[in-house]
């Protein structure tokens, strides 16, 4: 086992664990820092692929921005212990065995089809380009890809928008 | 390769979507007339649709494949446009009776609208994912308009969660197809092996996630609640505009890629089976007047289905006998998007101020108190059903014949068992309007006022029903093109 290999099993079980801990945690602050910790061990997942620029926007946006909104809003909001309805137990129990299955599902489709990965950047597994370094990610976004770019901004505006109209004080 | 100019005219009806959205939340400020705001945005939703004109004469592929300008994406920006021209004009007296927000309920309209634009010119999956979800966070916002109600909340809330698990499902089926394909872009997967298992599954995701956006069963659970909360204007908008674009895309790439073709026939065929009877068996016991046209719209897109099963049995060449099956979806989509505006729209002013008046005995007696909105919606009604001289007629006929004429007998027969199903509850309101005497608190009331605005949008969307039920050929014309999908292999 290379030291590649152990690296990225530590953070892919980190990034599980902590997910797991987010849904089962009480408090909403405990399940907010349990998110920090995906986000972080995703961060070194991608850093793992040669994803610098998104290893980094990872932690700064999401580890950092986001998260310390999260904890802001829960903070300012007092939000106490989770409550539970009868009813969700209830519904739990076929929901849990369902997403176990289709879990199983997707894993051993994709353990059964790993070796016919297709990428733009491989050509018959020889690495012929390095898509995910910085230079190639800009060249996309502002070439290749600027239409999707820009409808993104206004996504983002949509977004702003629905948030002032949905909180906005009566007049 | 940087854009070149034909690439903005290709994209020009979103483009002029977006700006006008941005202008009026700039314009906001400084206007306070309700009116004002309505006529900008009327105009702004024809300028676009006038616009697709221009972007259909710029065919070919754009932005280095990322859309697609030809007829098939031409019709639905005309589709799209025309569906927020009516939302526009029909959602006026509304905002003014619940004192809502003019500018900020128009421009969300209009992003709404320019993210359905995409998505019925998108054949690169991420650019459709932008779309999509331009299409579906304005809806979730526009669901949740009425803030003072909570009814409106829930309806919001239920969207946004149920939609954003939908995203993700969506958004995992472009990773694995990525994953098996190496490209996002459709015109480019047709050397991709349809036996790969990672396709069929990232496929399948795609399916799952555009279903929910159409409301097909198992995915329907949503639209009832949700056409109930939400504004009624707005619920016109859902049960036309985001259907529209989410049927275009997926029809596109179910058509586009041959590795998606005779493999998803069953699938079609099930989701068909079982969209129609949820609708129609859902609607059957309903009392209020939106969860009613809401099972009935879930009924609609299994119909859809049923020309999907068709499409896809017959392998999706255009020149081999699939062309009328597509040409059946089309039209189906456009006779069923002015029909429930033209609906929703009396349904909206008929529940008056806090929409108090949806039950079903509110109508009892319109056909007596006002004879002409009785009679609208009783064409929409009949239009709904199916039958000859409205639109729906024969919106309903080439679906059904699409599905004859590829030997699917038995989902033909299916068809025709929930269309009689549908009578039931379609005729019911007729009679509660024509033969029920109302009761004392109705007859005391005034009758209901119809403005000037809401009466364009009724007489718009009646005259479009009959003139599609009476000469349906136009339109059938220009889908039955050849070149409908530019991007067919």
């Amino acid at each position: 086992m290379t030291a590649e290999l152990l690296v990225f099993f530590l953070l892919a079980a980190l990034s599980v664990a902590g997910a797991v801990s987010l849904i089962f945690q009480k408090h909403p602050i405990h399940s907010a820092l349990s998110l920090i910790v995906v986000m972080v061990a995703l961060a070194g997942l991608y850093l793992l692929m040669g994803a610098e620029f998104v290893a980094a926007v990872q932690i700064i946006v999401y580890g950092g921005a986001i998260m310390v909104l999260f904890v802001f809003v829960i903070m300012l909001l007092n939000a106490g212990l989770e409550e539970h309805t009868s009813e969700s137990k209830l519904a739990g129990f076929p929901g849990i065995l369902l997403a176990l299955a289709l879990m199983g599902f997707v894993a051993t489709t994709l353990a059964r089809s790993a070796g016919s990965f297709v990428s733009s950047a491989t050509d018959g597994g020889k690495i012929v380009a390095n898509l995910s370094s910085t230079r190639q990610l800009s060249t996309m976004i502002f070439k290749d890809f600027v239409y999707p770019f820009e409808l993104t901004s206004f996504l983002i505006l949509i977004a702003i928008l629905g948030a002032i109209v949905l909180a906005q004080r009566e007049s | 390769m940087f854009p070149t100019p034909d690439d903005f005219y290709r994209v020009l009806p979103e483009v002029l979507w977006c700006g006008f959205g941005t202008l009026l939340m700039l314009l906001q400020p400084f206007f306070k007339s309700r009116q004002f705001f309505t006529a900008v945005a009327a105009i702004a939703a024809l300028a676009g649709t006038a616009c697709s004109v221009v972007a259909g004469a710029f065919p070919g592929p754009g932005f280095n494949g990322l859309i697609q300008s030809d007829p098939y994406s031409t019709f639905f920006h005309l589709l799209v446009g025309l569906v927020a021209f009516l939302v526009v004009l029909a959602a006026g007296p509304y905002l003014d009776r619940e004192n809502l927000p003019a500018a900020e309920f128009y421009a969300l309209v209009l992003f709404a609208t320019a993210g359905m634009g995409v998505l019925a010119g998108a054949q690169e999956l991420l650019t459709a994912f932008v779309g999509l979800e331009m299409s579906s966070i304005a809806s979730y916002v526009l669901a949740g308009f009425r803030r003072d109600s909570l009814k409106s909340g829930e309806s919001a809330l239920k969207y946004f969660l149920l939609g954003s698990f939908a995203t993700a499902f969506f958004l995992y089926g472009i990773a694995l197809v990525y994953g098996a394909t190496g490209t996002t872009q459709l015109d480019k997967m047709f050397a991709a092996d349809p036996h790969s298992s990672l396709l069929k599954l990232g496929f399948a995701m795609i399916l799952i996630g555009l279903g929910f956006k159409v409301a097909a069963a198992p995915f329907q659970i949503w639209t009832p609640d949700v056409y109930e909360g939400a504004p009624t204007p707005v619920t016109a908008l859902f049960s036309a505009g985001p259907k529209a674009g989410a049927f275009a895309l997926l029809l596109r790439i179910f058509a586009t890629v041959p590795a998606a073709t005779h493999l998803w026939f069953w699938a079609f065929w099930i989701l068909a089976v079982l969209t129609m009877f949820a609708g129609n068996l859902g609607a059957l016991v309903q009392t209020n007047i939106k969860r009613l046209l809401a099972y009935s719209s879930i009924a609609h897109a299994g119909y859809i289905l049923v020309a999907f099963a068709s499409v896809t049995y017959l392998g999706n060449n255009l020149s081999d006998g699939a062309g009328p099956a597509y040409a059946a979806i089309l039209f189906y989509l456009v006779s069923y998007a002015l029909v429930k505006i033209g609906a929703f729209t009396i349904v909206s002013q008929i529940g008056g101020t806090g929409e108090k008046h949806l039950a079903l005995d509110d109508y009892a007696g319109l056909g007596q108190r006002q004879p002409w909105i009785a009679a609208t919606l009783s064409l929409f009604l009949l239009s709904l059903l199916g039958l000859p001289i409205t639109a729906g007629f024969f919106g309903k006929l080439y679906i059904f014949k699409a599905a004859v004429d590829s030997h699917l007998i038995w989902l033909a027969v299916i068809m025709a068992v929930n269309s009689t199903i549908g009578a039931y509850y379609y005729f019911r309101l007729i009679v509660i309007m024509y033969m029920r005497e109302p009761n004392a608190e109705i007859s005391a009331a005034p009758l209901v006022a119809f403005p000037f605005s809401i009466v364009v949008v009724l007489v718009i969307t009646a005259i479009a029903t009959v003139a599609l039920g009476v000469a349906p050929n136009p339109i059938l014309r220009f889908i039955l093109d050849p070149a409908l999908i530019g991007n067919l292999r």
